[in-house]
């Protein structure tokens, strides 16, 4: 049953609002130590290579300089087949800007100072780094199973007998998370506790970091704690542990008792705290002359890295957006000498809808129907994935609801004919899709404390998304009380287990929890249950035979200088079918948030990797753009008053990721109607544009 | 860090003598380029001596209608004054589209005139570069070039200026006020920056210990109708791909005169010269804008990467002349 909302649906304020506008939120990094070591690490020349020598004499000379860590004397890790976090284990070199050396000292500039100091000579070996989709060793994803023969014929069939055909390569760079807070650790080894290691850690999940972990260094998980108090965004760069987590580890292992601190400094971070891979995407769409798909393709082309495997899967929006008898998806990687790939808001969704949403827009010029119209006409009635029966699919209202609120009828089908004051306009549309993911495995426990409150823990964390409130208000329902009587403790390996705050799963995994939890107490203790009643719940397992997802609508206004070929972006708008919004103003800034993320990758985002060092060059928010303020116009989201029963049990579903998904085409497809130049590769600049 | 002195100069002539008696020394003004070079580690000087606080923050004007700007004066300072704003608007245009609102609080002219090239390679202590590192090698030469130049560059560096205040004052005809151990000598802005030829590792023409103490524009009335316009990567906070400094006297349908300066193109602030005789005396239209653009371009070397800078540039010159002739009544003449 669906529990009814009192708390949730209000726009509560952030209960960690005012400590964060204050400044007095401490993060992973301000927790007060006593008598820290600061690290500062060495990063690899070359991409590929091994270590010949490496000579830190002079960096130990450096005043206040403890330690100096290198592959020769670092603790030995236990191999976890993870080679990731196989920090200092050996010479060998994979990438270029993997940690090969560490500097430990009484402050922060003495470390820097003497990391510059040390002398790496290499072996060097060339190293191969370029993803071009023509390589010969283009292999599948571990685990995937290629099409068939069969299902190869008949898609071939169907498209090259379709009326109207869309073949076209589309193409994403190397995008780096780039949070606002970097991946920061505080650790600290003591021999003498039954605590060995704790970490106070910018993470996602503390009960990954510590899983990861504790194995490494031969500890039992109730050895080691990882406290996440808050977080300053992650975008899945801190949703599992990285080489950096594993250094501060070996760091505080090699102080034992004095606690070692770790901020990785921004230009470090593009080496080592995962990155979305670029892709290469080739869309192949085949329709009747009204639009109706017949034959759907997506091939797509990613790197991944000789340390660990990870596939940036492309082609999962495509399994289940549209309708299309005929359906074919491929994945290949090209296994390089790059830093490892790993999850970017939206991995595989984000850069795969660009890809298939542009290749709509194109489907619906080549047959002369309006990009609205294709997407009602190819909206399937059953999840062509798994053929289930939808939970709900409010697609073609978010659509038709977007397009009246954002004057969708002014634009002018023919591209390049609108200007205002000399500047070309166009306005571009794109669907958005984002699986409802619920999580095995956490755990919710209540407790009535002597105040007369229920103390809810749950050991998830809040990266800045407002989880801690909308938990709070989720809590509130199901117990049928007032918010102020909920005390919400997260973000702690002491409070029971928290699956990761990824796959905008959060307030589905731990609020289910909660809600079942609650139920149990109310069940079980009637209204007013004694002082120091405890229960606990697990998620409850998901719902089979049912498809859930979100949806939304995106579009942009587009401005383009005829002259210089620049880009402003006006305005926006997401029309979003999510399900219960259980806090409309925390959901909003998560919604806004990714169109804007959206609309970074668009126009400016691109990692620079020099393919004769591996080295990815602007590694600094000077010369890697994100949008700025005086980029980003009026970015409005709003969503239809929703509830999804199905999903779980507060009705909702995820919203973290989905408003970047289709924004990016959104944005592609209105530059396209404004100058007549259809771009494919992103990001879209000036230069691209100019005539 | 590597440990470092510092210390305040008492006036411009001891600055100069501190600076001067330590090889190692270097002047010290906002620090938002310098101090960056030292976390960087593209630079270890082993004195700061800060000259920011020196009595040099003045805007005067001069006899004769010209106007003396300290080298301690704010970027963000010089842009709103008055007369900067009335005289001279394409200074505070540029001034007002470089960087961002706290680094131009703290930045100084002198320091804007002097930071250094934004190269990537050169930023980056780990890639060779033969403006770090004589001798080393050029990096961008067939790397990462969106950002570098199409016009003067050599073999061994490819870089750019990045500074939008300096193409303005190179299009105003600016001159540096310099104090060494000598005594007080004036640079024409024109000759400050150097092209990199064979030895890139110099920016300009000054030497160690050589202080600037003012910058000083002439007085030119055809300045008070004049413009900058910066094409970017994104709205702010981004360097020039390509900028146009530009002052337009019209007589009669005819240029008058003309003063033209690019930005994002070369080692130094570019005038356009070929542009300008072009266009004195000829007619004022779209063609003749065209032109003078191409002939002024028609020297470019582009770089791999960087091929559209001259299509940039030009269709960016034609679009300010163009701006600037339509403030004179000519808007008609659209494209
Ligand atoms: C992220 C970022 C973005 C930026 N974007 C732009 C942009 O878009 N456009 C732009 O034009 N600029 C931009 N800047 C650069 C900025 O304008 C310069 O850093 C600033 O103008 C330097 O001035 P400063 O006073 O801080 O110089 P400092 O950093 O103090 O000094 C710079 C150099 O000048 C020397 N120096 C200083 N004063 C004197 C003097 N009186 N005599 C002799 N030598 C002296 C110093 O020794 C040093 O070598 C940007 C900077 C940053 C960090
Ligand atoms: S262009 Fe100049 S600054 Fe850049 S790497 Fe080459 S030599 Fe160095």
């Amino acid at each position: 049953m669906t529990l009814q909302a009192n708390a949730m649906g209000t726009p509560t304020r952030r209960l960690d609002g005012a400590p964060k506008v204050t400044g007095t939120a401490p993060y992973a990094y301000e927790q007060p130590v006593k008598n820290p070591v600061y690290v500062h690490a060495v990063q690899s020349g070359v991409a590929r290579g091994t270590i010949r020598s490496i000579e830190t004499v002079a960096a130990e000379a450096v005043d206040g300089v403890v330690a100096v860590l290198t592959h020769r004397n670092a603790t030995r890790l236990a191999d976890v087949g993870d080679d990731e976090l196989a920090v200092l284990q050996s010479d060998s070199v994979a990438f270029r800007g993997q940690l090969i050396a560490a500097v430990l000292a009484e402050t922060p500039e003495a470390a820097r100072h003497a990391a510059r100091l040390i002398q790496v000579t290499y072996d060097d070996e060339p190293a191969d780094t370029e993803l071009r989709a023509d390589r010969e060793d283009l292999h599948a994803p571990e685990g995937e199973d290629p099409p068939d023969d069969r299902s190869r014929d008949e898609f071939a069939a169907a498209f090259s007998s379709a009326d109207v055909r869309v073949d076209q390569t589309y193409t994403t760079p190397m995008l780096h998370n780039n949070p606002m807070e970097p991946h920061t650790t505080v650790a600290v080894w003591d021999e003498e506790s039954e605590v060995r290691l704790t970490m106070f850690d910018s993470t996602q999940g503390v009960h990954v970091v510590r899983s990861t972990l504790a194995p490494l260094f031969g500890l039992r998980p109730e050895q080691m704690r990882v406290v996440a108090p808050h977080v300053g965004g992650g975008f899945g760069s801190k949703g599992m542990p990285h080489a950096h987590n594993v250094l501060a580890g070996l760091a505080a292992r090699a102080v034992p008792g004095r606690p070692v601190k770790y901020a990785v400094p921004r230009q470090q971070m593009y080496a080592l705290t995962g990155h979305r891979s670029p892709t290469i995407q080739r869309i192949r769409l085949g329709a009747e002359r009204d639009g109706r798909l017949a034959a759907i393709s997506h091939d797509s082309v990613e790197h991944s890295s000789t340390v660990k495997e990870f596939a940036e899967e492309c082609g999962k929006p495509t399994r289940s957006l549209y309708a299309g008898a005929h359906r074919l998806i491929t994945q290949r990687l090209a296994t390089l000498d790059v830093p490892v790939p790993s999850w970017m808001r939206a991995p595989g969704e984000c850069p795969g809808a660009f890809a298939l949403e542009v290749a709509m827009d194109e489907l619906a010029e080549a047959c002369g129907v309006d990009p609205i119209d294709l997407r009602i006409v190819n909206d399937p009635e059953l999840d062509p994935k798994t053929g289930h029966p939808w939970s709900s699919r409010r697609l073609v209202e978010c659509l038709q609801e977007g397009a009246e609120r954002f004057g969708w009828a002014a634009r002018d089908p023919e591209p390049g004919r609108r200007q205002t004051g000399g500047t070309l306009v166009g306005m571009g549309v794109a669907a958005s899709t984002y699986p409802c993911f619920r999580s095995p495995g956490s755990v919710a426990r209540i407790e009535v404390t002597d105040d007369g409150r229920y103390s809810v823990r749950i050991g998830a964390v809040d990266i800045g998304t407002g989880a801690w409130t909308a938990l709070t208000q989720i809590a509130a329902d199901a117990l049928g009380c007032d918010m102020e009587l909920v005390k919400l403790e997260i973000g702690d390996t002491d409070l029971p287990h928290a699956t990761v705050a990824g796959g905008s799963s959060g307030l589905t995994s731990w609020g289910s929890a909660i809600v079942e939890a609650a139920r149990i107490l109310r069940h079980e203790h009637g209204a007013s249950p004694r002082v120091g009643t405890t229960v606990e719940a697990e998620t409850p397992d998901k719902p089979r035979g049912v498809a859930v997802h979100s949806f939304g609508a995106q579009f942009a206004e587009v401005h383009v200088d005829p002259d210089t070929g620049e880009i402003r972006v006006p305005r926006m708008l997401g029309v979003f079918a999510v399900g219960r919004v259980i806090n409309a103003a925390t959901a909003r800034s998560q919604l806004i948030g990714g169109m804007t993320m959206g609309l970074s990758m668009a126009l400016h985002e691109v990692g620079v990797m020099d393919h004769r060092t591996g080295h990815v060059v602007n590694h600094d928010l000077a010369e890697y753009h994100i949008v700025t303020n005086a980029d980003v116009g009026d970015v409005e989201a709003t969503w239809l008053d929703d509830v999804d029963p199905q999903a779980n049990p507060m009705g909702s579903k995820g919203i973290g990721e989905i408003g970047i998904v289709g924004a990016p085409a959104a944005v592609a497809n209105a530059v396209y109607n404004a100058t007549g130049v259809r771009v494919r590769d992103l990001p879209i600049t000036a230069d691209l544009l100019l005539r | 860090m590597i440990p470092f002195d510092y210390r305040r100069a008492q006036d411009p002539a001891d600055a100069v003598t501190a600076v001067a008696e330590r090889p190692g020394a270097a002047f010290l003004a906002g620090g938002t380029n310098l101090v960056d070079h030292l976390k960087l580690g593209v630079t270890a000087p082993d004195l700061l001596v800060d000259v920011s606080r020196l009595p040099l923050d003045g805007v005067e004007s001069l006899p004769g209608g010209g106007l003396r700007i300290g080298a301690a004066v704010r970027n963000s300072d010089l842009a709103a004054h008055p007369v900067v704003r009335e005289r001279y608007p394409m200074l505070s245009r540029a001034l007002l589209s470089g960087a961002s609102g706290q680094l131009r609080n703290a930045a100084t002219t002198a320091g804007n005139l002097l930071q250094r090239t934004r190269c990537v390679y050169f930023q980056d202590v780990t890639t060779p570069c033969n403006k770090r590192d004589p001798g080393s090698g050029c990096s961008a030469i067939g790397g990462y070039t969106r950002y570098h130049a199409i016009l003067g560059a050599s073999e061994h560096c490819i870089a750019v200026h990045p500074s939008d205040m300096a193409v303005a004052m190179r299009a105003l005809d600016a001159d540096v006020i310099v104090l060494s151990q000598d005594g007080e000598r004036r640079v024409p802005l024109a000759d400050l920056h150097r092209l990199p030829g064979d030895a890139p590792h110099r920016d300009t023409v000054l030497d160690h210990a050589d202080l600037i103490t003012a910058v000083e524009l002439p007085a030119l009335p055809m300045a008070r109708r004049s413009t900058y316009r910066k094409v970017r990567d994104r709205a702010s906070y981004a360097f020039a791909l390509v900028s146009v400094a530009a002052a337009l006297e019209l007589d009669d349908g005819m240029v008058g005169d003309v003063r033209l300066a690019l930005g994002g193109v070369a080692h130094k602030p570019w005038r356009a010269s070929t542009a300008e005789e072009h266009l004195r005396g000829a007619p004022a239209t779209v063609e003749t804008f065209r032109r003078a653009a191409d002939a002024e371009l028609a020297a470019a070397q582009p770089q791999p990467g960087n091929e559209f800078k001259v299509r940039m540039a030009r269709n960016t010159i034609v679009a300010v002349l163009r701006e600037l002739a339509g403030a004179h009544g000519m808007g008609g003449e659209h494209r």
